[in-house]
């Protein structure tokens, strides 16, 4: 049928909107704006306070005609070092920018296409807006609770405001790259965290609180969990000696089990939509999803292979068991699908190939490609498993099935990484003599599984219960969910004054 | 004059133009709509939950012609649109009052 040859009107009452001028939560909304205004002048003052910081000097160097040799082997030495320093560092931006396009616009179209058409740009946005608070947040106190020195369970507050954070490399993070390139690699994870939560109460909560939400959420759960796995003197961190080492390349506690675990909770808390589940509310374009999903894959390797924290092997190695893993999971999430409804659908396997994305995470740099397609063909069928039946049994409304998919295979892929994990892949665990020892179960050490577990229900329960405190706290300073009205004319227009497609303009 | 209105298949819609140029009628107006008689919908699966579509696509001709032209128009609808099969669609007449070109402000037959 050729489209373009004829006049389409859509028959029924053309669509006026009109907006609601005079009701309470209107006024509510605008002053929400002020006072983020006002906030904002404020938060300007700070960073102005702290410009006498040491600028970013390149490292120069002269050559005179007569040097001695020694000289000469140190100057050699150096320019080695720049070298693999070069690499490593362009490697490491490289995979900053990768991950930051994980969120915009990989996890933004992603979860955008699965919500109704009326919410599209709010979904959307939610994630953007993270890219925004998060790093403000990240560069005035954030960057410092997570990786600054401190205790077990969080930094200090040196690094305020990034002082300190400069060109020099902190060799206990990563000893060939700028410290600075290393914070801003770690911003691009502070940033999508928090964007994974919002598939668990899309299509209903308010934007004012959300934003709340997430400020708290980074400062109380994802900053102390970061600190715990990956920063200087952390509880669970395998690489510095911390009391219970977990080993998490990229991830799979620190982000998907926080994230998804919250996202439950928000979802109990929440409530289910209006409608939910006897009307349907079928994703509104999976055509932005896939293509949301194929972004998070190719972005998954800035996430997993940048974990390496260098250019080298590892690196390799983990981009390769990503990929692997990610191949599996789409795989087996659509045979089950296949087997269970009879036809593998589109948007089945982009959700399996998330799902190995995920459970591959935490493993990345420590198991081998075979291990990684183990760990794929599990994840995609126990998240299938945990999308399709038991969030029907027990009926909560996560509508972007951010637990099914990250919580779940979050804990699945942290678990078995405490299985799969092989020194010869990474020789992260050294005696005192400097010898290699065994990683995981497979290999001979069954105790990391119980290292691994206990990883795990921290995670758990910081995120559970930090989620619940601050829900509560954000609800009955702001409230949480829109109103009934605003809920069913869409969040596009309730929350942002747009629509997400204007295709039926005149003219 | 005579409105008639006939809901068709959208993969008829082709061949009901073709049909209907052949027998000289000149205008008409298309729509994109969904509904159903007795057609079953089917089910589509997302996530693991199954959708019933009730509401099929169909596309509705809307063609104001002189009564003379009625017979001849229908029956071209229905050779082109027919298949047989339930979901064929339906054809419904309606009296027209008057009819007006804007151009030129003819009226009646003539502006048809």
């Amino acid at each position: 049928m050729k489209i373009n040859n004829f006049v389409f009107r859509k028959e029924g009452p053309t669509t006026t909107v009109v907006p609601h001028r005079f009701d309470g939560v209107r006024s509510e909304q605008l002053s929400m704006g002020k006072i983020l205004t006002v906030f904002l002048f404020l938060a300007m003052m700070c960073p102005s306070a702290s410009l006498g910081q040491t600028a970013n000097t390149p490292s120069s160097s002269a050559s005179p005609a007569s040097d001695t040799q020694s000289t000469r082997i140190t100057k050699l030495e150096q320019a080695a070092a720049d070298a693999k320093s070069s690499g490593d560092n362009a490697w490491m931006l490289t995979c900053s920018a990768l991950v930051l396009m994980m969120t915009g616009p990989g996890l933004a179209l992603f979860y955008g296409g699965l919500v109704r058409k009326k919410n599209v740009l709010s979904t959307m946005m939610q994630s953007f807006a993270m890219m925004a608070i998060v790093t403000l947040l990240w560069g005035l106190v954030a960057y410092s609770l997570a990786f600054g020195t401190g205790n077990s369970f969080i930094g200090g507050l040196h690094n305020m405001f990034l002082r300190g954070v400069g060109a020099q490399a902190d060799p206990d993070y990563a000893a060939t790259i700028p410290l600075q390139t290393f914070m801003i690699y770690q911003l691009m994870f502070a940033i999508i965290t928090p964007a994974l939560i919002t598939g668990a109460f899309a299509e209903r909560m308010k934007f004012s609180a959300m934003s709340l939400f997430m400020v708290l959420w980074s400062l109380l759960v994802y900053a102390p969990m970061a600190h715990m796995v990956w920063g200087k003197g952390g509880l669970l961190n395998a690489s510095l000696g911390g009391r219970f080492p977990t080993l998490d390349f990229a991830g799979g506690t620190v982000v998907h089990v926080t994230s998804g675990v919250s996202a439950l909770v928000c979802a109990l808390y929440l409530g289910h939509r209006i409608g939910y589940p006897k009307q349907p509310m079928p994703p509104h374009s999976v055509v932005l999803s896939f293509i949301g999903a194929c972004l998070l894959w190719v972005g998954w390797f800035g996430f997993n292979a940048g974990s390496a924290l260098s250019a080298g092997s590892l690196a390799t190695s983990a981009f390769v068991a990503t990929h692997f893993g990610a191949a599996a999971a789409t795989l087996s999430w659509s045979a089950a699908e296949w087997w269970r409804n009879g036809k593998p659908s589109a948007l089945g396997a982009i959700s399996g190939a998330v799902a190995g994305l995920v459970a591959i995470t935490p493993a990345a740099g420590f198991v081998s490609p075979m291990s990684a397609i183990i760990i794929g063909l599990a994840a995609g069928a126990f998240c299938y498993f945990m999308v399709a039946k038991v969030k029907m049994i027990f009926g909560y409304d996560d509508s972007l099935d951010a637990f099914g998919v990250h919580g779940a295979g979050g804990t699945l892929g942290a678990l078995l990484t405490g299985v799969f994990a092989s020194s010869a892949v990474n020789p992260i665990f050294k005696d005192a003599q400097g010898n290699t020892l065994a990683s995981g179960l497979l290999e001979g050490n069954a105790h990391q599984l119980l290292n691994q577990f206990i990883g795990v229900v921290i995670a758990w329960v910081l995120a559970a219960v930090g989620t619940l405190v601050i829900l509560k706290v954000v609800d009955l300073v702001i409230g949480l969910r829109v109103s009934e009205d605003h809920e069913i004319q869409g969040l596009d227009f309730s929350q942002h004054g747009e629509e997400g497609y204007n295709w039926e303009s005149p003219g | 004059m005579t409105k008639v209105e006939a809901i068709i298949q959208v993969s008829k819609l082709d061949a009901v133009k073709e049909a209907l140029h052949e027998v000289g009628v000149e205008g008409m107006t298309v729509f994109e709509a969904r509904g159903h008689g007795r057609q079953k919908g089917h089910t589509e699966f997302y996530r693991g939950r199954e959708y019933t579509v009730d509401l099929i696509p169909k596309v509705k001709l809307e063609i104001v012609l002189a009564d003379d032209m009625v017979e001849k128009a229908v029956d071209a609808i229905v050779a082109a649109a027919r298949s047989g099969k339930i979901g064929d669609g339906k054809i419904f007449y309606t009296r027209i009052d008057e009819a007006i070109r804007i151009r030129n402000g003819e009226r009646g037959d003539g502006a048809l």
